[in-house]
C-alpha cells in the first residue's frame, strides 16, 4: 500500500515535470448542445464591453437617423455640393440637440435654476426604471437556469391585480398594509409564472409557448375583473378601471411630494442584492445555473432538473410580479387599467439581455432604459423629435446583443472565451470558486 | 503515388496545432502516424485533406506541389479518407453512397445506378470485400460500413488513403480484418496512413512509425520497437502501461444484479435479464463492443433510466426507484460515460464542478448559502492530489483538456464516501499519461474495499483493471469470465459466441 503511495506520487511528480503545457489545449469542449443553445448562450455569456458598445453603436445610428429625418438636414442636403458646411452644421445642431435634451430630460436639467431642480429628471429616471429592473431580474433569472420566460405582461397584471386590490379593498394600519399588499401581488405573479414552471416539469411544454398563452388568460381574466362591479371594478364607474389606492398602501416617496422616486426603488435595490446572493451564492441558484448550462449534468449529479424549472418559475414569476405591484402602489396609485403593464414586461427581456443576465448589470440596464423612456418625452417636447426614435435606439441594442460576432467584427473585440479565461485566471482563492 | 508534407505549420490563435511537420509516405508503406489525443494528427490530416488551410508548408504529390482548397480538390488529386465517424447515409444502399458527391449519370441526368454496382462490385472483388451494393447501410455490421467507406475511397481511385483511428467502433475480430484489408491495400501500391494511439495495432501492420507530440514529429520508430518505447515517445517520459495490482481482497457481494432488464423509450429490450453481482473489494469489467447494453445498464444503476425490470440492490438494499439523488447518497460514485455531457458542466470552475453533486446539504452548503471558504481550500486540495493541471480552481472546466476534465470527475467522485464506483469507459479519449492516472485511482480505490464496476470498449483497459469480466452482447451477459481470460476468447464472446473450443482469431 505504501509503496503504491510512493510510487503514485513519484508518478505525479514526474509528469508534472514532463508536461505542463497541456493545459487548456482542448478549443471545442462541450459544443455536443445544438446549434441553438449555443448561440443562446454566446449572447448570454458576453462582456460588459458588448453589452455598452451595442449601447454605442445604436446610439449612433440613432443619431443617423435623426439626421436624416430632420427637415433643415434634407433642405441644406439639396446645397451640400455648394455649401457643405450648412449641412453639417445642420446635423450637428439636430443631433445634439435630440441627445443633449434626452440627456437633459433624463439626468439633469440645466436650464433649471437650483440643483434641487435640476435633478429632478434623474429622480425620475429612477422611477421608471424601477418596474424595469424588478421585471429584468425575473428574466435573467430564468435565462440563468435555460428558461425563456416572456410571460412578463401576465405575471404582471396579475401581481398588479392582486396587489391592488389588496390596497384599495382592505383596511389595514401603516406599513402592514404596503406590507400584505407587496406580498399578495408578489405571491400572485409567482403563481402565474408557476403556472408556465409546472406545466414544462410534468409535461414537458415549452415556456415560451406557454408563457406567451398564459399572458392572454391573464389579461382578459384581469379585464374581466376590471369591468365586473364587485371585483377591481370602481364603484358607480362604467370604466373597466379600479379605484385609487388607500393612502396605507402606498410606497412613500423617498424625497418629498416635489420628487417622483417613491421606496420601490430601494425594494428593487434589495431585490437586486438578493438575486446576486440566490445566483452566486446559494445552493438553489448552483442548482439553476448547472441546469440552464448543462441539465445533462445537473440531472446525471442527482439534480431535480424539472423540480429547478418549477422553483425558477416561481421566483421568476415573483420577480416580475414586484413590478406589477411597483407600478400600482408607487407610480400610478390613482387606480389601474389592464395596460398597467405599460409593455414593461416585453421590455424586461431587453433589459435581462443588455444586463447580461447578471443581477447588477439588469440594474444597469434597467437605469438606462429608464433614461431613455424619461429622456424621450422632453426630447419629443423640446425638439420634436419622435419618441419612436428612442424605441428604434432600444431595438437595435437587441439586434446588436443578438448578433454578438456583429459587434465584435464592429469594434474588433476578441472571442468572448477567451477573454473570460485570461481575465478568470488570475483570481485565486474564494473569489475564484463562483464562475462569472 | 508518392505522399510529402513538407514544414507544414497550422495555428489556432496562439496554439500552434501542427509545428513544420514533415512527412514522407512512400506508395506500397503503411505509415502509422502515432500520438497521443491533441497531439495534431487529426488537424495534419485536415489539412492533407484541404479541410484546413496550413499557415506554412506544402503538400506534395509525386513531387509536385498541391493547392487544396477543399475535400473537393483532395479527393481529385488522389486522397482519400475514411473517417472514424462513417460518413455514409444510413438508408441509402451500399452503390447509392460511394457514388454519393459524385453521382454518375446518364442522358438527362437521369443517375447510373447499375454502372455504380458495376463499380463497387469491381472494387469488392479485386479485394475480396465481400459487400452487397444493394444492402442498405444501417443493415450491415460497422465491420463492413467501414468497408463501404474504404470502397468509396477505391471509386475515386484514391491512391493516398488515410485511416483516422479506424479501429475504435470496432470488435478484435473486424480489427483483424481490417488490418488484412490495410495490408492488401499496401499490394496493390497504395499509400496508407493510419491515424492511431493504440499501440499494440502499430506494430502489427506499420512498415514506418512517426510519432507526434505537441504538434511536432518527435521521431521515427521502427515495428519492431517495443509497446513501452513506443509510449515512452508519444508521452515524453517513461509510462507504466501494466499498473501493478495486488491480489484482489474480496468481500461480501456488495453490488448484486439480478435478472435486470432496461426498456427503452422506444420500448426495445436493451439489457436483457442479466445477473451478477461485485464482491466488496473486487473490479468487475464489463467488456463489449459500444452499443450493446453497457450504457443503459450503467445509468439504470445510477437511477437514470425510467424503465427497468428485476433487481438491483447494494448491500442489501434495492436502488430500484430510487431517484439519482438518493442513489448517489447511498455512496455510489459515478464517472459518467460522456464527460462533456454528463460528468461536467463546462461553463462552471474547476471548484464548482468539484460540489456537482454535493449541493443538497453540508459541508459544502450551509442554510441555503455556498460555503466558498471550504470549498476554495477543498478545491486546492483536489487540484494538487489529483494532480489537475489548470491555472486555478476558476478555471473553466470547458478549457482544460480531456484528461484533466476526467481527474475532475474523478476528483469528485473519489473524495466522497463509497459504497460502490461506477465507472463507464473512463480513459475514454485520454492519453497515455492520464490513462495510467486513472487506471491507478480506481485500483486504489478497490483495495480500500470499495466494489467497483468499469464499464469499457478496451479490451486493453478491461484487462488491465479487471477481477473479473463480464461480457455483453446484445443486451445479455455472454459469459463471466477471470481476468486473466485470453483476449482473442474475449474477442469472441465481444461478438456474441459463448464458449467454445480454443477460438483463435480469425
Amino acid at each position: 500500500m505504501t509503496t503504491k503511495k510512493q510510487k503514485m506520487v513519484e508518478n505525479a511528480k514526474s509528469s508534472k515535470k514532463a508536461g505542463s503545457t497541456d493545459v487548456a489545449t482542448e478549443p471545442n469542449v462541450g459544443q455536443t448542445d445544438s446549434r441553438w443553445t449555443g448561440a443562446f448562450r454566446e449572447i448570454l455569456s458576453g462582456s460588459a464591453v458588448m453589452s455598452v458598445m451595442a449601447v454605442v453603436a445604436s446610439i449612433i445610428i440613432g443619431g443617423i437617423l435623426i439626421a436624416v429625418t430632420d427637415s433643415r438636414v434634407q433642405e441644406t442636403a439639396g446645397y451640400f455640393f455648394a455649401r457643405p458646411g450648412d449641412m453639417l452644421q445642420a446635423i450637428w445642431e439636430s443631433v445634439s440637440g435630440a441627445y443633449s435634451s434626452l440627456f437633459q430630460g433624463a439626468i439633469y436639467n440645466f436650464r433649471r435654476p437650483g440643483f434641487l431642480n435640476g435633478i429632478k429628471p434623474l429622480a425620475e429616471t429612477l422611477s421608471f426604471a424601477t418596474p424595469l429592473i424588478a421585471a429584468g431580474l425575473g428574466v435573467a433569472l430564468g435565462f440563468r437556469a435555460g428558461l425563456f420566460n416572456i410571460g412578463g405582461r401576465g405575471q404582471m397584471l396579475f401581481g398588479a391585480a392582486a396587489a391592488g386590490w389588496v390596497g384599495f379593498s382592505f383596511d389595514l394600519p401603516y406599513g402592514i398594509h404596503l406590507v400584505v399588499a407587496l406580498i399578495a401581488g408578489i405571491a400572485a405573479g409567482a403563481l402565474w409564472g408557476g403556472i408556465a414552471g409546472y406545466l414544462k416539469a410534468k409535461t414537458g411544454a415549452h415556456e415560451v409557448i406557454t408563457t406567451i398563452m398564459l399572458n392572454y388568460v391573464a389579461f382578459y381574466f384581469v379585464y374581466w375583473m376590471l369591468s365586473t362591479p364587485g371585483m377591481l371594478q370602481a364603484p358607480g364607474s362604467n370604466n373597466p378601471k379600479t379605484p385609487g389606492m388607500k393612502d396605507t398602501a402606498i410606497l412613500p416617496q423617498l424625497f418629498g411630494p416635489n420628487f417622483q422616486l417613491h421606496a420601490g426603488f430601494l425594494i428593487v435595490v434589495a431585490a437586486t442584492v438578493f438575486v446576486w446572493w440566490l445566483l452566486n451564492r446559494s445552493s438553489l441558484g448552483f442548482q439553476f445555473r448547472a441546469v440552464g448550462f448543462n441539465p445533462h449534468a445537473a440531472k446525471t449529479a442527482g439534480m431535480n432538473v424539472n423540480r429547478m424549472y418549477f422553483y425558477v418559475m416561481l421566483y421568476s414569476g415573483a420577480l416580475v410580479g414586484l413590478a406589477g405591484v411597483i407600478q400600482v402602489l408607487g407610480t400610478v396609485t390613482t387606480g389601474f387599467s389592464s395596460g398597467i403593464d405599460a409593455g414593461i414586461g416585453f421590455d424586461a427581456i431587453t433589459v435581462a439581455l443588455l444586463g447580461r443576465s447578471k443581477p447588477w448589470g439588469v440594474f444597469a440596464a434597467g437605469l438606462l432604459f429608464g433614461a431613455f423612456k424619461a429622456g424621450g418625452f422632453s426630447m419629443q417636447a423640446a425638439q420634436g423629435i419622435p419618441i419612436d426614435i428612442v424605441l428604434v435606439v432600444q431595438s437595435m441594442i437587441v439586434l446588436f446583443i443578438a448578433a454578438p460576432p456583429l459587434v465584435r467584427a464592429m469594434f474588433r473585440l476578441p472571442k468572448p472565451s477567451l477573454e473570460a479565461t485570461a481575465g478568470a485566471s488570475n483570481v485565486q482563492g474564494r473569489k475564484a470558486v463562483v464562475s462569472k | 503515388m508518392k505522399l510529402e508534407l513538407r514544414g507544414v505549420t497550422k495555428r489556432f490563435g496562439t496554439l500552434v496545432a501542427n509545428d513544420h511537420i514533415d512527412l514522407v509516405v512512400e506508395p506500397g508503406e503503411i505509415h502509422c502516424l502515432l500520438g497521443e489525443n491533441g497531439a495534431g494528427k487529426s488537424t495534419l490530416m485536415n489539412v492533407l485533406y484541404g479541410l484546413y488551410k496550413a499557415e506554412e508548408g506544402e503538400i506534395l504529390l509525386n513531387d509536385e506541389v498541391q493547392h487544396f482548397s477543399g475535400p473537393g480538390d483532395a479527393m481529385a488529386a488522389g486522397i482519400g479518407m475514411v473517417h472514424q465517424h462513417f460518413m455514409l447515409i444510413p438508408v441509402f444502399t451500399v452503390a447509392e453512397n460511394v457514388i454519393l458527391g459524385h453521382e454518375p449519370t446518364r442522358f438527362g441526368g437521369q443517375l447510373d445506378l447499375p454502372a455504380a454496382r458495376k463499380r463497387v462490385r469491381e472494387i469488392s472483388d479485386q479485394f475480396g470485400f465481400d459487400v452487397d451494393p444493394d444492402a442498405r447501410v444501417e443493415d450491415l455490421p460497422v465491420g463492413v460500413q467501414q468497408r463501404v467507406e474504404i470502397i468509396k475511397a477505391l471509386s475515386r481511385d484514391a491512391q493516398v488513403l488515410v485511416f483516422d483511428e479506424p479501429t475504435a467502433v470496432l470488435t478484435p475480430q473486424e480489427t483483424d480484418e481490417l488490418m488484412l484489408i490495410m495490408k492488401q491495400l499496401k499490394e496493390a501500391g497504395k499509400a496508407i496512413i493510419f491515424i492511431t494511439h493504440k499501440l499494440r495495432e502499430v506494430r502489427e501492420v506499420a512498415d514506418k512509425i512517426t510519432v507526434v507530440r505537441l504538434g511536432k514529429v518527435v521521431g521515427q520508430a521502427s515495428p519492431t520497437a517495443s509497446n513501452e518505447e513506443l509510449a515512452s515517445m508519444m508521452v515524453g517520459r517513461a509510462v507504466e502501461l501494466t499498473i501493478e495490482k495486488g491480489k484482489a481482497k474480496l468481500g461480501e457481494p456488495a453490488l448484486v444484479v439480478r435478472d435486470f432488464s432496461v426498456i427503452d423509450p422506444i420500448g426495445q429490450l436493451v439489457v436483457n435479464n442479466i445477473s451478477f453481482d461485485i464482491k466488496a473489494g473486487e473490479i468487475v469489467a464489463i467488456a463489449g463492443v459500444q452499443g450493446n447494453g453497457q450504457t443503459e445498464l450503467v445509468e439504470a444503476i445510477i437511477g437514470l433510466q425510467p424503465k427497468v425490470r428485476g433487481d438491483i440492490s447494494l448491500n442489501g438494499s434495492s436502488l430500484i426507484g430510487e431517484s439519482v439523488r438518493e442513489i448517489l447518497d447511498e455512496g455510489v460514485g459515478y464517472v459518467p460515460e460522456d464527460r462533456n455531457v454528463d460528468g461536467l458542466v463546462a461553463e462552471f470552475t474547476i471548484a464548482e464542478n468539484l460540489i456537482l453533486d454535493r449541493t443538497n446539504g453540508e459541508p459544502f452548503v450551509k442554510f441555503g448559502s455556498l460555503q466558498l471558504g471550504l470549498l476554495a481550500d477543498f478545491s486546492t486540495e483536489k487540484l494538487k492530489e489529483f494532480d489537475i493541471r489548470a491555472q486555478g480552481i476558476g478555471t473553466r472546466a470547458g478549457n482544460l483538456s480531456g484528461g484533466n476534465q476526467q481527474k475532475v470527475v474523478l476528483a469528485r467522485e473519489l473524495s466522497r464516501d463509497l459504497k460502490l464506483l461506477v465507472a463507464a469507459q473512463p480513459t475514454r479519449g485520454l492519453d497515455v499519461g492520464s490513462v495510467e492516472f486513472v487506471h491507478s485511482r480506481i485500483v486504489e480505490a478497490r483495495d480500500a474495499g470499495v466494489p467497483v464496476l468499469v464499464v469499457s470498449t478496451e479490451l486493453d483497459e478491461v484487462v488491465a483493471l479487471a477481477d473479473r469480466i463480464a461480457v455483453m452482447y446484445r443486451g445479455g451477459i455472454v459469459g463471466i469470465v477471470p481476468g486473466d481470460t485470453p483476449r482473442d476468447q474475449l474477442g469472441l464472446m465481444m461478438a456474441g459466441e459463448t464458449r467454445k473450443g480454443n477460438g483463435k482469431a480469425a
